[in-house]
């Protein structure tokens, strides 16, 4: 028995500041101090507040550690742990107020969240079935086998109103009995898991591989019974180490417990779950293109219809869903419909997580009922945008989707609100842009991701996307003309229309949401040549503000190609034919007296 | 595992566990003194005693915590303990032994333990 427990995320983003290293030298220290038997040291999954990595809760206390150094653990140990002061400097900022130690729960971050996906991430020992069990774990597998029939747990999904949380949105429910229902005597039935989460920015999927892998195991065994299948694929990318070792220990635990394999639970019913590696090719994401992956060959999208509930994985009825659509399922299933449905708008169900990242204090992982404003999200969760900076537009659905400009900050977002102003929910990628992005710039960066990653397939998508990209290229050289954009226009609409599969039919999103709500941008790139923003290295100049200038040759000693002339104490200038735009001059200023314009 | 009485089992092996990671603002709050006065005077194992039985019985809504010096040194081993909306009960001289009177009588029966209160021992 533990009188205290410590838990120290061990996701990758943690992970990769050093949590593991500091949960050794915590066990160390506890042990140097006598306090093996009494305190715990747990590693979990994320906590979501990844901009404040490495952290630590102490239970029962509930106190919240933020990036905590391997050289503050003795302090720990000794201060928190053996005489129980609170190391009030390494706590998180939000959580002290006036001497007293608020609850994780009351911070900002926290208090508009409601994890459902999430909610074991950072709770419990990922790496420990009997964790799991210990919240509730297979309950839901055991309800599903012994008390409902197929029908039942499908009537239960499409009665809660899941819908997926890859992207696309369709109904769970409707999926599932596509599956159990089209093929009416299908030898063989498969139930796969898309884990491949390739949009730049998302790591959703991997935080609850890491943090509750036995919540999509649960899942897709549940799966496995309604629709009658008795094989599973979770479809990984290989590039999530960490995911893929703890789903594999979580496997091997469930079959070791009986969880998976035959007879589960003494019925009729046996399921098996095996893992599938994923080279990182973002084309892999698409459902036809995992399948045909996971089959053994080159992954490429094929034609819908048939579509996968039909005739998916190996010509089978495949039901295919994301990582978060899956951790929904034993809680709907235990909780019950109303509960799920208690939650979120109208047509949008339950919660969605979103990757917090761009110019935002708090990066991180966040998951909140459908319907939470934009402003909310930003503003209280996010905790604003950094340097005072203004906000500019938010991304969602990576480069799939589609920007969210000032305007519309206090749109509700679900799915159909986020389509109807041309973004999309896509897997959750959240980016947010201040006043120093350039949105032809974004429009641009995004598209480039696509020209790198369509796989060539189809002609609309491989040599579509690569002439948009020139285009843009054109607009961000400043060589473009009027009539350039409209052609823009119409090739985007080209590519939505005429592509194979999801990748292409979305590449041109970027670029349209932008133009829909930037145009002033793209004109002032073309028509006045200027980046209003500052990013385009090609429509700028640097400039030295003459009555500013000290002459201090700063930035003449800091210029890498010697563009900058003068002489001491007198006013510099650069010249513009030798400068690269680097910028190296405006940073070692001290007087402001660079400017690009 | 074949049975529902299996699979609880396990589950409520571990609730001690995974309960203590719950906070709950209504919880009862035992305070140990774990000052140098405390431990030196023997906090420890009254500490201990707190904490496994909050775990062993599964008593759920009580929480053990520990606090620095009250001022009281010559008192400690001190335990507070506070539940909402009730007054504060101090607990001085403790040892393991009167640890496991006030857990059951106080936490589980819900009555006071006079004759360990400070008021009693400082009369």
């Amino acid at each position: 028995m533990y009188r205290s427990q410590v838990l120290i995320c061990g996701g990758t983003g943690c992970t990769s500041s050093g949590s593991m290293k500091i949960a050794d030298k915590l066990e160390e220290e506890i042990a140097k101090n006598g306090l093996a038997d009494e305190v715990k040291v747990v590693r979990t999954g994320c906590f979501g507040l990844c901009a404040l990595g490495p952290i630590m809760i102490v239970y029962p206390e509930g106190t919240f550690y933020s990036t905590v150094n391997i050289d503050d653990i003795p302090e720990i140990v000794e201060e928190h742990l053996l005489k129980g002061r609170i190391v009030t400097r390494l706590v998180y900022d939000e959580t002290v107020a006036q001497n007293e130690i608020k609850s994780l729960n009351e911070t900002n971050f926290y208090k508009k969240q409601k994890r459902v996906a999430l909610r074991n991430c950072g709770v419990i020992n990922p790496e420990n079935i009997e964790e799991y069990i210990g919240v509730d774990g297979y309950q839901a597998l055991y309800k599903v086998l012994k008390e409902m029939t197929p029908d039942d747990v499908i009537k239960t999904i499409l009665d809660s109103g899941l819908r997926g949380r890859g992207g696309g949105g369709f109904p769970t429910g409707k999926k599932w009995q596509l599956a159990k229902d089209l093929v009416k005597d299908a030898d063989q039935k498969y139930v796969c898991c898309n884990a491949d989460e390739g949009d730049p920015g998302a790591f959703m999927d991997r935080s609850i591989l890491e943090g509750d892998p036995h919540a999509l195991i649960e899942a897709m065994a549940i799966a496995g019974y309604a629709i009658g299948a008795t094989q599973g694929y979770v479809y990984v990318r290989a590039e999530y180490p960490i995911a893929v070792n703890r789903l594999q220990i979580a496997i091997n635990q469930a079959k070791e417990y009986g969880m998976l394999g035959d007879n589960i639970f003494d019925t009729d019913f046996s399921f098996n779950l095996e893992i599938r590696l994923g080279a990182g090719a973002f084309v892999c994401g698409e459902e036809t293109a995992l399948m045909t992956s996971i089959e053994g060959n080159r992954g490429e999208p094929r034609p819908r219809p048939p579509f996968p509930a039909e005739s998916g994985l190996f010509r089978k009825p495949t039901v295919l869903n994301n990582v978060e659509t899956y951790a929904n399922i034993p809680q709907i299933i235990l909780k019950g419909v109303e509960w799920f449905t208690s939650m979120g708008t109208e047509r949008s169900k339950g919660t969605k997580v979103f990757a917090l990242g761009g110019k935002i204090n708090n990066t991180g992982l966040v998951e909140i009922p459908m319907g939470t404003t934009l402003r909310e999200v930003v503003y209280e969760i996010g905790g604003g945008i950094p340097n005072g900076k203004k906000f500019k537009a938010a991304q969602t659905g990576g480069p799939s989707g589609g920007c969210i400009p000032t305007e519309l900050i206090d749109v509700e977002i679900d799915y159909d609100n986020l389509i109807a102003i041309g973004s999309m929910m896509g897997s959750g990628g959240l980016i947010v842009m201040d006043e120093d992005n350039c949105m032809v710039d974004i429009a641009k960066f995004f598209l480039e991701f696509t020209v790198d990653e369509s796989c060539g397939k189809c002609t609309p998508c491989r040599i579509g996307t690569k002439r948009l990209y020139e285009m843009l290229e054109k607009v961000t050289s400043g060589n473009a003309t009027l009539e350039d954009i409209d052609k823009m226009e119409k090739l985007c609409y080209y590519i939505k229309n005429n592509s194979l599969c999801g990748l292409g039919q979305t590449a041109p999103n970027p670029v349209l949401s932008t133009l829909k709500y930037f145009k002033d941008e793209y004109l002032a790139h073309v028509v006045d040549k200027k980046c209003p923003a500052g990013v385009c290295q090609d429509l700028l100049t640097y400039k030295i503000v003459e009555d500013k200038c000290k002459g201090c040759t700063a930035c003449a000693r800091a210029c890498p190609v010697g563009a900058i002339s003068g002489t001491v104490k007198q006013p510099h200038v650069i010249d513009t034919s030798k400068c690269i735009k680097c910028g190296a001059c405006m940073s070692k200023c001290k007087f402001a007296a660079i400017i690009k314009e | 595992m074949k049975t529902l009485e299996e699979l609880m089992a396990i589950r409520n092996k571990m609730q001690g566990q995974v309960n203590l990671r719950a906070e709950d603002e209504n919880a009862v709050r035992v305070v140990v003194g774990m000052a140098t006065c405390g431990i030196a005077a023997g906090a420890r194992p009254v500490l201990k005693a707190f904490s496994d039985a909050v775990q062993e019985k599964n008593l759920k809504n009580v929480m053990v915590v520990q606090s620095g010096c009250a001022g009281l040194c010559q008192y400690e081993p001190i335990v507070e303990i506070n539940q909402p909306g009730k007054e504060k009960v101090t607990y001085v001289k403790m040892t393991a032994e009167k640890a496991a009177e006030v857990i059951e009588l106080h936490l589980i029966g819900g009555e006071v333990v006079s004759k360990y209160t400070i008021n009693s021992v400082m009369k």
